[in-house]
């Protein structure tokens, strides 16, 4: 007990804690505003995948950080303007194209790196954002260096939640757009587009998703390898849910997954851990994800609009 | 834009723009060669040879299919109740782990075949019925329980792999025991390197097809698909409906981790699947979910990826292409499939 006691004081558990969900809150906000719109976007997985790959290719070839940043999103916005235009217009699947998306950006991008780099056993590291202590905040003490000495994208991942529960909640904009997820006829009655405020929302999204992705390659390991993300996708997803659409809840979710993630890496290092299976604690995450659904469940708001797809003039 | 459905779409349309589709893959195809500087002609020239050039890449071919076989299907018969069962790389597995726990002396030699088929068909729908139940019980979307289940299962194979069924034997190397004799899947015929899991996964492809053309159940689950609450109105118990087709899907999916082990490898290793149960949503899909036409995608995916690795060999394009044009194909099929019963009209 005292060894969980010394974990949960130990300034870096809660350091890595904050880290853990920086992109998890990034993809899981990209996530949330597809689906306020009313757009399923399974596609989730492989656009973080590329924006890992993406991101750390541009700065590889000599980019700048912030500029491997912008390809990153760049490229989660072309995918999900693809993703968008096969699902709104075409009402296709959206399950199937979005699990489509998924496997083609993740062969994509490992076909792109076996080409950029076919001769390469071990992965090539790059120089990745230093930590970025916030004066004064950071000498706080425990929760100074835990939350205020961390890298710039993790200080981005807070701001885009603020930004997206804002714009959302408190805009003309984020009102048309869950409208167009919860009523998209009423959204037409206004005379806007609900076909392009979904294409718009999945683009965004997906742009954020592969932000997300890239802060595992460009703050947190510095290379890219095979199976990084590692179904935080899908994580993600069930974030949303447990986060019943809400940016504040999204965000205390992802925070209290990425605190029992942090925990459990700690554990294996303790004599209890010695005596359990490595495995047992690599499964609870997605054992924990999947509890976080059970348990929202029955109170979860589903947007009512959800997977619909939206035919203009039909009923 | 908006879509206006067809009422009887002709028959040009049907067939020409799936064909369409698939020479826009093939279209997609050259383009990934040519930027990955091979000539695009050689290099499809190499995977059609690379899949069918030879007796012994045939029958890779073949083999190779008898997974997707089983997976394309598990995916088929539950997507078509829309049941979206994302989870056929657990549920094989589980098939595979029972093939190893019954197959290494633990069963007798005439019976432990087919009783290590059946617990393998059970242990694969119980992966399934998880998720189900869940969905039908408490509402809980089962795309991503089943997805997530896959990490779990995969680590609980590692964890299998490195303690209770390690081989003792194996130099450290995280595989189980090898099967016996008795609990292998014979081959087809002696020097043919085809085993029985091939004939097995047509005759259930035929078994699906009947269930599905033949039998109420058949019935139901395209209803219970079709809509839910028609369906509930009619009279159908919908949630039993969805976990009977749960059940089957499950046990499909595991027949592929199954026969993989007792047909081809021998023993458990945690690299046994390569995703053929995400495969198996591509091979499902590109046969529009008809249990016969899951055989016909099987064999053409399963020649992409033989074919691709050939090719990768010899013309240095990195076999990922493989997937890529799978991908491809898959999102170019499901366009062409609304574009047949739907036009699209600009105004």
């Amino acid at each position: 007990m005292t060894e969980l006691w010394d974990i949960l004081i130990s300034v870096s558990f809660w350091a890595a804690a904050i880290r853990i969900a920086s992109p998890l809150i990034l993809a899981t906000m990209g996530e949330l505003i597809c689906e306020r719109a009313g757009v399923l976007n399974l596609g989730i997985e492989g656009i973080m995948v590329f924006g890992a790959f993406s991101g750390w290719l541009s700065v590889y070839l000599g980019a700048p950080l912030w500029l491997g940043v912008l390809a990153a999103l760049l490229s989660g916005m072309g995918f999900g303007l693809l993703h968008a235009v096969l699902v709104v217009p075409f009402g296709l699947s959206q399950h199937v194209v979005g699990l489509g998306i998924t496997m083609l950006a993740t062969s994509g991008s490992y076909f792109a790196y076996r080409l950029a780099l076919p001769e390469v056993t071990s992965p090539p590291k790059i120089e990745p954002f230093a930590p970025l202590p916030i004066p004064l905040l950071s000498d706080l003490p425990l929760i100074g260096p835990a939350l205020f000495a961390q890298t710039a994208l993790t200080y981005l991942a807070f701001a885009v939640a603020a930004a997206v529960a804002l714009v959302l909640y408190r805009t003309p904009l984020g009102l048309a757009l869950r409208a167009a997820g919860e009523n998209p006829a009423a959204v037409e009655a206004q005379g806007l587009s609900v076909t392009a405020l979904r294409i718009g929302a999945v683009m965004v999204g997906s742009g954020l998703m592969a932000v997300g992705g890239a802060f595992l390659t460009l703050s947190a390991f510095s290379s890219f390898f095979f199976e990084m993300i590692n179904g935080r996708g899908w994580i993600c997803i069930a974030l949303v849910v447990f986060g019943a659409w809400r940016p504040g809840k999204a965000v205390l979710g992802a925070l209290l997954f990425a605190a029992f993630d942090a925990l459990q890496i700690r554990l294996q290092q303790t004599p209890l851990g010695a005596h359990l299976p490595y495995q047992l604690f690599l499964m609870a995450p997605y054992l924990l994800s999947i509890l976080a659904l059970i348990l929202m469940s029955r109170r979860a708001e589903v947007p009512a609009a959800l997977m619909v797809p939206y035919n203009k003039g039909e009923r | 834009m908006r879509l206006e459905a067809i009422p009887a779409p002709a028959l040009s349309r049907r067939i020409g723009l799936p064909v369409l589709a698939l020479v826009a893959t093939v279209v997609v195809a050259s383009v990934l060669a040519r930027v990955a500087g091979a000539d695009p002609f050689a290099t499809l020239g190499l995977i059609v040879t690379g899949a069918f050039g030879s007796k012994f890449a045939a029958l890779e071919t073949l083999n190779r299919a008898t997974p997707l076989i089983f997976t394309g299907l598990a995916v088929a018969v539950a997507f078509r109740a829309k049941l979206w069962n994302i989870g056929a790389e657990a549920q094989l597995y589980a098939g595979a782990i029972v093939a190893v726990l019954l197959g290494t002396g633990a069963l007798a030699a005439p019976w432990v075949l087919p009783v290590s088929m059946l617990v393998a068909m059970l242990a694969g729908a119980l992966v399934l019925l998880g998720p189900v139940m869940l969905k039908t019980r408490l509402g809980v979307d089962e795309v991503v329980t089943t997805l997530l289940l896959n990490f779990v299962m995969l680590l609980f194979v590692s964890y299998l792999l490195e303690g209770p069924l390690k081989d003792p034997m194996g130099m450290g190397w995280p595989k189980s025991p090898a099967l016996v004799k008795e609990a292998r899947l014979p081959r087809i015929a002696t020097g043919l390197r085809l085993h029985w899991g091939f004939a097995l996964a047509l005759i259930a492809a035929l078994g699906v097809w009947l269930i599905q053309a033949r039998t109420t159940l058949g019935f139901e689950m395209r209803a219970v698909g079709a809509n839910p609450a028609a369906a509930r109105f009619a009279g159908m118990p919908v949630n039993g409906v969805l976990v009977k087709t749960a059940l089957l899907s499950g046990g499909l999916a595991a027949l592929a981790g199954w026969s993989e082990v007792a047909g081809l490898k021998g023993h458990l290793s945690s690299d046994l699947s390569p995703g053929f149960g995400y495969t198996g949503i591509i091979v499902a899909m590109l046969a529009l979910l008809h249990p016969l036409g899951v055989v016909v995608s099987a064999l053409f995916v399963a020649a992409i990826f033989v074919g691709s690795d050939s090719m990768s060999r010899a013309a240095g394009v990195p076999t990922y292409i493989a997937d890529m044009l799978l991908a491809t194909a898959l999102l170019f099929m499901v366009l062409a499939l609304a574009l047949t019963r739907y036009r699209v009209v600009w105004k």
